[in-house]
């Protein structure tokens, strides 16, 4: 297991129906995430306007752009922190109107937060099994009674938590409490308790931020590790471009709310216009 | 694992504290070694706990500042002591009266609880401190207008909105009673509230609190308190673990109420005002938030210390007051601590060294 990894293979991807790509493997399968023509105004501002975006089973894809361009927004929109103004969005082929955020997370999207936000007073362990709590079943009734389901239902969940944590090699930090882990290790927690929810589609919104260059490497290994071992689709939010061009299958470019580009790697990075969005126009 | 047996260790000694002071007190009591004035104090302590246990559920673990908590008791106490009045001919045995009136009690105040519930916990923060206040008055100023009356029809019930009725006006039967009194409050009670009854409430509150935090619910009660926006992102559903919380707490606060009502010939709905929700508010602050046993001997001290205090007569609240601030201090001072944690280290620095 020591010897240095092979770098991560690619899928080519393929058209899909409506300008869309995905990876080949995926092709027969229906996508995890279709959005179409989404939209939201706060006031008389368009944040984002006619996003149009295909995420294959398996997918790692990569939402990018320069600083406020609305990429978190798109994630708050698929999440349903906002209600969108107008567009649709398919989970699985079923749509998300009027859901809430936690139904959202009931139907599959789990995801992870530009400014932490883990539940910094409870440990380690607790954050991991408050991500578990829909997979437990015993009511408040059982808790209070201590009856047999809720030491088998806890038992197994701490089982599954420390599983978790192995991912990521954090089983000795499991009764840390979470505020005071170094910043990394509270980047990766927050993907943990993402994960803990059972997801098939994970989002990630800059998990390499404060990150140095050996953990971000360490970062994009697990991501892939990731996908891989639950089989889910990743999509994530990052300005690290060796991240980005070294994981991402389909990249998606944002700017000023809208999408300016779409394609793989090679494709994106010889882009005209992202190059102009980046870096301005040349004179 | 170790995190879940330090956290049962810590609630074995709660309940195995409280119950080796409540044998050592009831030994005492029932040995006529206390002074009156203390043995008059058991069962109104073993009520506060339960209020600051309750009380804490909210403001510790939910992150919810209540200041209507009062009120729920006041609802218990009331809705106790017309269950056990009215049944003094059907149950006669007073401990399954006392247990009905209290079990009464507790559904009267879950039912307020739920009501007022539903739409306060849509608001956060200084808004639901304000509507909870305001409900702490509502129900004092409702209580103060109710004509209660029993006789062998059954029960009566009349509003005095207008203020010009009086118990005459309920035309009870010649071997009918009163049992409230509008302003006057509830009269003629048969004392029936005990030490044991208290003790007993007491555990049971103590179990239902620390088992529903050590589990499933509590954990996602404590989520939403430390970070509502992620608890929403993994399928917490924000509402029904806020009113969980809170009907819970009204629930132990009014069967706390009735246990207090029963335990005196008269009571006036007045005896549940602001003051005591903040009294209440007080336990579980200086007890520290989230800290059950903490609340419990924060009751227990500051609820004798205004008894201790007699000697001072009119300047007993002045000193009451400057305890307050010093206990505050104390426990806000790193150098204090810093002491305290050289005297009794704690394990993780004893596993450091």
């Amino acid at each position: 297991m020591t010897e240095k990894k092979p770098v991560f293979e690619k899928a080519r991807m393929v058209p899909y129906p409506s300008q869309a790509i995905i990876p080949e493997r995926d092709l027969n399968k229906t996508p995890i995430l279709e959005c179409s023509h989404l939209g939201i105004d706060f006031g008389g501002l368009r944040a984002v306007d006619d996003f149009n975006l295909t995420i294959g089973r398996t997918e790692i894809a990569g939402l990018i752009g320069p600083n406020g361009a609305g990429k978190t927004t798109v994630f708050n929109l698929l999440t349903k922190v906002y209600q969108p103004t107008r567009g649709t969005i398919l989970l699985d082929g079923m749509d998300t109107a009027g859901k809430t955020t936690a139904q959202i997370n009931h139907m599959g999207i789990a995801r992870t937060f530009q400014n932490i936000r883990l539940f910094s007073n409870m440990t380690v362990m607790e954050n991991i099994l408050v991500g578990l709590h829909s997979e437990m079943s015993y009511n408040a009734l059982t808790s209070v009674l201590r009856l047999p389901a809720f030491f088998r239902s806890e038992r197994i969940a701490r089982q599954r938590a420390m599983e978790l944590l192995s991912i990521f090699g954090m089983e000795d930090t499991a009764e840390a409490v979470a505020g005071s882990l170094p910043y990394g290790a509270q980047r990766r927690l927050e993907i943990l308790r993402a994960l803990a929810t059972n997801p098939s589609l994970l989002l990630l919104d800059e998990p390499a931020a404060g990150m140095n260059p050996s953990e971000t490497a360490e970062l994009m290994e697990n991501i892939v590790k990731i996908r891989d071992t639950f089989n889910i689709a990743v999509m994530l939010i990052e300005h690290d471009m060796n991240l980005v061009m070294g994981i991402c299958e389909g990249i998606c470019v944002l700017n000023f709310g809208q999408v300016i580009a779409k394609g793989t790697a090679e494709e994106i990075q010889s882009n005209p216009t992202v190059i102009e969005a980046y870096l301005g126009k040349q004179q | 694992m170790k995190n879940l047996k330090k956290a049962t260790k810590v609630d074995f000694a709660t309940y195995l504290g409280v119950t080796v002071s409540f044998v050592i007190m009831y030994i005492l009591q029932t040995g006529g070694h206390l002074s009156s004035s203390i043995a008059g104090q058991l069962v109104p302590i073993c009520c506060f706990i339960v209020m600051a246990v309750s009380l804490n559920l909210v403001v510790g673990i939910s992150g919810e500042l209540s200041l209507g908590h009062a009120g729920f008791m006041s609802v218990g106490a009331f809705g106790g002591i017309i269950a056990a009045q009215s049944l003094a001919g059907a149950v006669p045995f007073a401990p399954l009266r006392l247990t009905i009136a209290i079990v009464v009690g507790a559904l009267c105040a879950v039912i307020i609880g739920f009501v007022v519930g539903v739409p306060v916990l849509r608001l956060r923060g200084d808004y639901l401190a304000i509507v909870t206040l305001a409900f702490g008055q509502i129900i004092k100023d409702l209580i103060n207008c109710l004509l209660v009356g029993y006789d062998s029809h059954g029960l009566h019930i009349m509003f005095n909105i207008s203020g010009l009725k009086s118990i005459n006006d309920l035309h009870l039967e010649e071997t009918g009673k009163a049992i409230i009194k509008g302003a006057q409050g509830a009269v003629g009670i048969t004392k029936i509230s005990s030490f044991p009854a208290g003790f007993i409430l007491v555990m049971l509150a103590l179990v239902i609190v620390l088992n529903l935090i050590r589990s499933r619910s509590g954990r996602a009660i404590m989520a939403i308190r430390d970070n509502r926006i992620a608890a929403e992102s993994v399928g917490l559903n924000i509402t029904k673990y806020k009113l969980m919380a809170f009907v819970l707490s009204a629930a132990m606060a009014g069967a706390a109420g009735a246990l207090y009502g029963l335990n005196y010939g008269s009571l006036v709905a007045s005896r549940f005002d602001f003051n005591t929700s903040i009294l209440v508010l007080v336990y579980v602050v200086l007890g520290g938030l989230g800290n059950i046993w903490g609340s419990i001997i924060a009751t227990v001290v500051l609820y004798m210390l205004p008894e201790a205090l007699r000697q001072f007569s009119n300047y007993r609240m002045l000193v009451y007051a400057i305890v307050l601030i010093l206990v505050m201090l104390a426990t806000n001072n790193d150098q204090l601590k810093a002491l305290l944690r050289r005297i009794i280290p704690t394990r993780k620095e004893a596993d450091a060294q």
